[in-house]
């Protein structure tokens, strides 16, 4: 902007209203963790205290839940690498058809809504007749979390020089050398920040889960359960307040590591 | 060192790493095919597969008498959409979409245009951080910070009563439809949780298409001698059009999909989220479910067609 470099003042207030609308919410979290009221959501809180905290802690039910969900994140994580990966690997190094269709089929378990990848898996397992197990969760999430290792691993890929590769090869290195020796340490920070972004995705999801999960309660369910049926409310802010911490952390580190001009996200959750 | 000593052509690595590395070399398709294998295999089954199922459910029926599914191709479940009780569904989903997509574009403009053309330095990370933390921050915790703020004894209630504006609250929750016994049990605390959730997927592509605005369009609008609201209704809103379609494709659709917000901050007239988890759940109707499921596929089909003429897929 060359002639009025400063906003005017109407523009600034809308955008500082809706900043705050999105950053207000998360605040009040943090506040209501600490509060003394057990029965009711009253504001202001009439007291804080820190003996919620114990008392989460002592929560089996919560722990199972916490147990349960890191296990589906790491191994839907772990899957969600290796396709990824792969994927991109073949997208970005060569021209072949239909490659426009292999970017839409990835990103497609995400571009669509939740029920409709949850009804879709939930419609599947009923023709198949699949029990629900540990293992449909898993299914389930590692479909949508491709997406999230496949946009950061192609966007690293586009941007590591292919004479690096030729250069290699030319000094002697066969292909699985070059590939330990110089592909992976160049795309190895965005497998990490992909693969924590993958994590964050499957910790949180709770639509698609509700789909393919039977009696098994990760954490995101636990909570819907206490959002719907309220057994403990200060309990479930106590959660809350540690489920922000757990989400945003990684995304704040996954945008240190892809900062110099990475795309970080996936399009979309 | 074997380099030095064996001259400029290197023995061939032996073993069969040796044999799969020299036959990536000499077919590369191999490799591509090789690599490609897995991930179209996993998500062309269990994806794809995953869909096709969808469709052959909603094609079957649920017997009235038995409650089992009869797996025969039939239309009467897709005919029972138009009932009236299922089809107020429908319509009410689509103009909570719609009212919802509005309203964050609304929002979402003012802090695009600002992070966009103004915001820079340490400002610029504020505005990043802003959009990026509430977009991955748990989704159900949102909901339930929502929840704290428009449950009746909470913060919202608390600002009213102490700015003296209760009566005027208490004038809004008694308009039919829109209002209720609370914010948290009412059609307009379900629409802002969902403004509140889906306004950063909003806010990322409109920012997007107006960082990519040139600059010497502009200044050329302005030498023309525009004044700077003819600039931004004729040059700017144009160039900035794509990047909220490209927002609002993703506003609409999260919407039609949803079902937990209606759920948890909501009245009890239900959206078609609601509606599918209900039949595949208590009702045992997977056949309806998947037919309820296959109307969002559609419309959104029908929007995307749309936006592709609108040319919001460039700006993505």
């Amino acid at each position: 902007m060359s002639p009025d470099t400063r906003a005017p003042w109407p523009l600034k207030l809308a955008a500082a209203a809706g900043l705050a609308f999105l950053l207000v919410p998360l605040l009040i979290i943090f506040i209501y963790a600490f509060t003394t009221e057990e029965r009711s959501f009253a504001w202001p809180p009439p007291g804080l205290t820190l003996k919620w905290f114990a008392v989460a802690w002592g929560r089996t039910d919560l722990w199972s839940a916490l147990t349960l969900s890191v296990q589906v994140g790491l191994i839907s994580t772990f899957i969600a690498l290796i396709l990824g990966t792969l994927c991109a690997a073949a997208v970005s190094q060569t021209q072949f058809f239909g490659r426009e269709t292999i970017s839409l089929l990835v990103i497609l378990p995400i571009a669509l809504p939740g029920i409709i990848t949850g009804m879709a898996l939930r419609s599947a397992f009923s023709i198949a007749e699949i029990p629900f197990s540990f293992w449909t969760i898993v299914l389930g999430h590692a479909t949508f979390c491709v997406v999230v290792v496949y946009n950061n691993a192609v966007a690293r890929f586009r941007r590591t020089s292919g004479s690096l590769i030729e250069a290699s090869m030319d000094l002697g290195a066969d292909g699985f050398q070059t590939f330990r020796h110089i592909i992976l340490p160049n795309i190895g920070t965005a497998l990490l920040a992909g693969g924590m972004l993958a994590f964050a995705l499957s910790f949180d999801e709770v639509i698609v889960t509700t789909f393919t999960a039977g009696q098994q309660q990760t954490l995101p369910l636990w909570m819907l359960e206490e959002l719907i049926r309220p057994r403990q409310r200060p309990v479930t802010n106590v959660v809350a307040m540690v489920v922000v911490l757990v989400t945003t952390l990684p995304m704040l580190l996954a945008f240190y590591l892809t900062r110099d001009g990475d795309q970080i996200a996936g399009s979309g959750k | 060192m074997t380099a030095l000593e064996g001259g400029a052509i290197l023995p061939r690595r032996g073993g069969i790493f040796g044999a799969l590395s020299d036959a990536f070399w000499r077919h590369p398709k191999l490799l591509v095919f090789l690599m490609l294998t897995p991930p179209v295999l996993w998500l062309g089954i269990i994806y794809l597969g995953s869909l096709l199922a969808l469709l052959l459910q909603s094609f079957y029926s649920l017997d009235e008498f038995s409650g089992l599914v009869v797996p025969e191709f039939t239309l009467s479940t897709y005919a029972q959409l138009f009932r009236p009780s299922n089809f107020d569904i429908i319509v009410r989903t689509v103009l909570m979409a719609a009212v919802v997509t509005i309203a964050s574009g609304v929002v979402a403009f003012p802090i695009a245009y600002m992070a966009a053309r103004y915001a820079k330095g340490k400002w610029k990370a504020l505005f990043y951080l802003g959009v990026m933390l509430p977009l991955w921050s748990s989704y159900l915790v949102k909901v339930y910070a929502w929840k704290l703020i428009l449950a009746k004894e909470g913060i919202l209630n608390w600002v009213f009563e102490g700015l003296h504006l209760t009566p005027l609250l208490d004038a809004f929750l008694a308009i039919p439809v829109i209002g209720g016994n609370s914010l948290s049990v009412s059609y307009t605390g379900t629409f802002l949780v969902f403004l509140y959730i889906w306004l950063p997927y909003m806010i990322l592509p409109t920012q997007a298409a107006l960082e990519r605005v040139p600059v010497n369009l502009i200044d050329a609008s302005g030498d023309l001698g525009a004044t700077p609201s003819q600039t931004f209704w004729h040059v700017i809103f144009p160039l900035a059009l794509p990047g909220l379609v490209a927002g609002s494709i993703f506003t609409f659709s999260l919407t039609l999909g949803d079902y937990i917000i209606p759920n948890i901050v909501g009245s009890s007239r239900q959206i078609i989220g609601q509606a599918v988890y209900a039949q595949q759940g208590s009702a045992g109707n997977i056949p309806l479910a998947a037919a309820f499921t296959v109307v969002p596929i559609v419309i959104m089909g029908l929007y995307l067609w749309m936006a592709k003429r609108l040319g919001a897929f460039n700006a993505l």
